[in-house]
């Protein structure tokens, strides 16, 4: 049979959304989004290298509120790939694979991730580091 | 029925002796960058983020110049292993290759450009 004419399993639109699956796939695009970030952390260092008026510059566009935006969410990205990389790392250890354990752990992570992003945001608007 | 052995039969595919590679890599450098994430994350909320000086003066310590570059280095290379990974999943076809070999260039640039970043300020004295 030609590979493009097997019969295919029901696929991903067919399944209704579960925690455990939108935690999954929210991993993949969260790694994806500080892959994306990475060079906003470059361009920060490099403005940082490069004198007062880079420095000046940068700061502009990191004040600016789109990018603003994209800095909130990749803080997030970070916060929600951290807390469920570590539930990954546990569940390497062989433990935490019940159906009612994944779903704890998930919900745990998307609380902490939420909490840390907002505390974090919440200090530094704060005045926190000054 | 084939008279080669099952281990014949089973050597040169795939990722022998290599697969386990990438996925110990991925671990090792997921805790440190958890370690490593989490130090830059309080580090940042210490400092004064307008102030130039005071930041060049944080980087320039020896301790933190290092764990900053070893923070990029980390993180490219989670990073490049991760995207490496999305790509052999999503893309097929003539565009696969040129992709992968694009993530490894882009992963290396931003690193190195990092890294001489930090090592600027920390030595060059900026």
């Amino acid at each position: 049979m030609a590979a493009g004419k097997r019969p295919l399993s029901p696929h991903l639109q067919i399944y209704r959304p579960q925690w455990t699956t939108v935690l999954s796939i929210a991993h993949r695009f969260t790694g994806l989004a500080l892959a994306l970030s990475f060079p906003l952390l470059v361009y920060w260092l490099v403005a940082l290298a490069s004198g007062d008026a880079a420095y000046a510059t940068a700061l502009g566009w990191f004040g600016a509120w789109p990018v603003k935006l994209v800095l909130f969410a990749a803080s997030f990205a970070f916060f929600y790939h951290l807390a469920n990389g570590i539930r990954h790392l546990a569940w390497d250890t062989g433990r935490g694979f019940e159906l009612s354990q994944a779903y704890a752990s998930g919900i745990a992570v998307v609380i902490a991730a939420v909490l840390l992003t907002l505390l974090s945001w919440a200090f530094w608007l704060t005045g926190g580091g000054s | 029925m084939s008279l080669r052995s099952p281990l014949g039969r089973a050597l040169g595919h795939g990722a022998s002796a290599t697969g386990a590679e990438h996925w110990w890599q991925q671990r090792v450098t997921a805790v440190a960058l958890a370690l490593l994430g989490l130090w830059l994350v309080v580090a940042l909320l210490g400092l004064e983020l307008g102030n130039r000086a005071a930041l060049l003066a944080w980087i320039g310590r020896p301790l933190n110049a290092a764990l900053l570059a070893v923070l990029i280095l980390t993180a490219a290379r989670h990073s490049l292993l991760g995207t490496r990974v999305v790509v052999e999943d999503y893309v097929h076809g003539i565009a696969k290759v040129p992709l992968l070999m694009a993530l490894q260039f882009l992963h290396v640039i931003f690193a190195a450009v990092g890294v001489v970043a930090v090592l600027q300020i920390a030595i060059g004295g900026r």
